[in-house]
């Protein structure tokens, strides 16, 4: 019996468990899933939780319903990966040996990078909201907060889902709106762009919603420190920005099993080949999802676009073929703007976001790049998509995994 | 696609200023692009270009700041002092090689 081990039961480490438990033969292929705990939590929903569109119970489902029968999943930590014997220890000394090992331990936020972000106002007038905990906690923050200065600050590239900031804000906007303290309330964004996103187009657009929505944006700002007591959060070329409340997306960075492995870059992401998604350095280690050091956003779209390439590559790998050179980078998704509406964005590696209708060509019903309320309807089924196709593994209905420029204005 | 008259001699740049070729730059280049953004190299400076370069002959691609930092020993607040405003980018273009990947 041959092992595939897939260390990671998140979006994209279910993803696979359940495409390849479809593909491979269940006599000469045993599959494993390690993660921590049994707490899967869909990550898109944290932005709902501050605002309380949507409660913890909304988001967070047991790991174990969402693995397909067949695949072993093992609850544990894992200690390091060590491909030079083809093996993984986990955190209680026990090895998990392996012939094919797929990476898909995600990204987690390391709030540390940051001098003195966990300092005294941590979780008191500073909080995040990529953890549940965090996101919970500021939706009491936010409940309390009659006037003064919110700011926003994301410390470092990349992050994932590199919108989410945005969002934020435009619902936070929104949520003022409706406390009727908007009035009452300066809304900051900090950010190290040098403008409201990476693309250039995404980005004039979503800089004139900031603008219209009465959002102060501060670029090139690279957080340096964050002065608790004082409230002020600075950047290395000496600006100082005062807030009453700080949203901080810390530093993102990869898995500590991948840090401790010695496997990662300087964020410990995964050295990764950007079209086949193999390990760079060893022959039997495929990577996906926000664990890679590839350029493309690190979301959960992306994920599902890279599992029908890895799919086909670690057949491809089982059989000794050459690999696939399919992902193209693509990359989906809905930003919400506030008020019931969203903005949905469709690119790759390199190609810009652009205009047009989704996904039916001149049909939509989504459009691409603009505002719109079938935007926003179809950002909240989404999670409903999360739960049950893309974690099975499925076919999300007339979405490819590479990038369709049909029916788009360039 | 230009060329720019850098140090006597004409080198390919992109859009951005960015060296196409690294085999192109020399020290004098890297003086050249540095006083056209307001810094005269020192030893420290020197360290940072050195480390940039290997980086780049070793890997295929120009270091981050955390890269930087890393490897030299140097601290980011110091970078920002050698390199303001955005001591990774700057850095590399003094030391001939292209934009550090952003991530879109
Ligand atoms: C606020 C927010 C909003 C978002 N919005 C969107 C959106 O609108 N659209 C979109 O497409 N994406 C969105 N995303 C991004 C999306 O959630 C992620 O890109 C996606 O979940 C990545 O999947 P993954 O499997 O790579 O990582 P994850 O789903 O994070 O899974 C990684 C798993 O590895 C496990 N693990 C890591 N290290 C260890 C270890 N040492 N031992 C044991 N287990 C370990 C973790 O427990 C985790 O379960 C959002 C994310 C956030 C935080």
């Amino acid at each position: 019996m041959k092992k595939l081990l897939i260390l990671g039961g998140g979006t994209a480490g279910t993803m696979m468990a359940s495409k390849l438990r479809r593909a491979l033969d269940p006599d000469q292929w045993a599959i494993t899933v390690v993660d921590q705990d049994d707490r899967h939590v869909y990550q898109p929903g944290l932005l709902f939780i501050p605002f309380g569109i949507y409660r913890a119970r909304d988001v967070v489902k047991p790991r174990r319903r969402f693995i397909p029968n067949g695949v072993e999943l093992v609850l544990s930590g894992i200690d390091v990966i060590d491909p030079d014997t083809s093996s993984v220890r986990l955190s209680d000394g026990s090895r998990l040996p392996y012939d094919l090992l797929i990476v898909a331990t995600g990204s987690r936020i390391v709030p540390a990078e940051t001098e003195g972000l966990t300092g005294p106002g941590w979780r008191k007038n500073i909080f995040d909201f990529y953890t549940l905990e965090g996101a919970q906690q500021l939706f009491y923050a936010l409940e309390r907060f009659e006037q003064g200065r919110l700011v926003l600050n994301v410390a470092e590239m990349p992050i994932k889902c590199p919108v989410a900031p945005l969002e934020f804000l435009f619902l936070a906007d929104w949520f003022f709106h409706q406390k009727g303290n908007r009035d009452r309330v300066e809304l900051v964004y900090a950010t190290p762009l040098d403008g409201a996103f990476t693309k250039p187009r995404a980005s004039a657009l979503l800089g004139g919603l900031l603008a219209e929505k009465n959002v102060l944006v501060e670029t090139e700002f690279n957080a340096s420190e964050i002065d608790g007591d004082g409230r002020i959060l600075k950047s290395w070329d000496g600006r100082e920005v005062r807030y009453d409340l700080l949203v901080s997306i810390p530093t993102n960075m990869g898995s500590e099993a991948v840090e401790r492995s010695g496997m990662g870059d300087d964020l410990a992401f995964v050295p990764t080949e950007r079209e086949t998604l193999r390990s760079k350095e060893h022959k039997n280690v495929f990577v996906l999802g926000d664990a890679t050091d590839l350029p493309s956003s690190k979301a959960g779209s992306v994920a599902h676009f890279q599992g029908d390439v890895l799919e086909k590559n670690v057949l491809r790998a089982i059989d000794g073929r050459k690999l696939c050179e399919d992902f193209d980078g693509h990359a989906n998704c809905f930003i919400e703007t506030g008020f019931g509406k969203a903005v949905l964005i469709d690119f790759n590696y390199d190609t810009e976001p652009l205009p047009g209708r989704f996904p039916l060509p001149g049909i939509g019903p989504l459009s691409l790049l603009g505002e719109s309320e079938a935007n926003h309807w179809g950002k909240m089924a989404f999670r409903s998509v999360y739960w049950n196709q893309l974690l099975a593994g499925r076919e999300i209905p007339f979405v490819d995994s590479k990038m369709s420029l049909l029916g788009k204005w360039s | 696609m230009s060329t720019m008259l850098l140090a006597g001699s004409p080198i390919e740049v992109d859009a951005e200023g960015f060296l196409l070729n690294p085999d192109q730059w020399t020290p004098e280049i890297a003086a050249e692009i540095a006083a056209g953004s307001g810094i005269t190299l020192s030893e420290k400076h020197w360290q940072v270009i050195d480390f940039c370069r290997r980086t780049n002959a070793d890997k295929g691609a120009p270091p981050t700041v955390r890269g930087i930092t890393k490897g030299t020993g140097i601290s980011t607040k110091e970078m920002y002092q050698l390199f303001p405003k955005g001591p990774g980018i700057l850095a590399s273009r003094i030391a001939g090689l292209s934009k550090p990947k952003g991530c879109i």
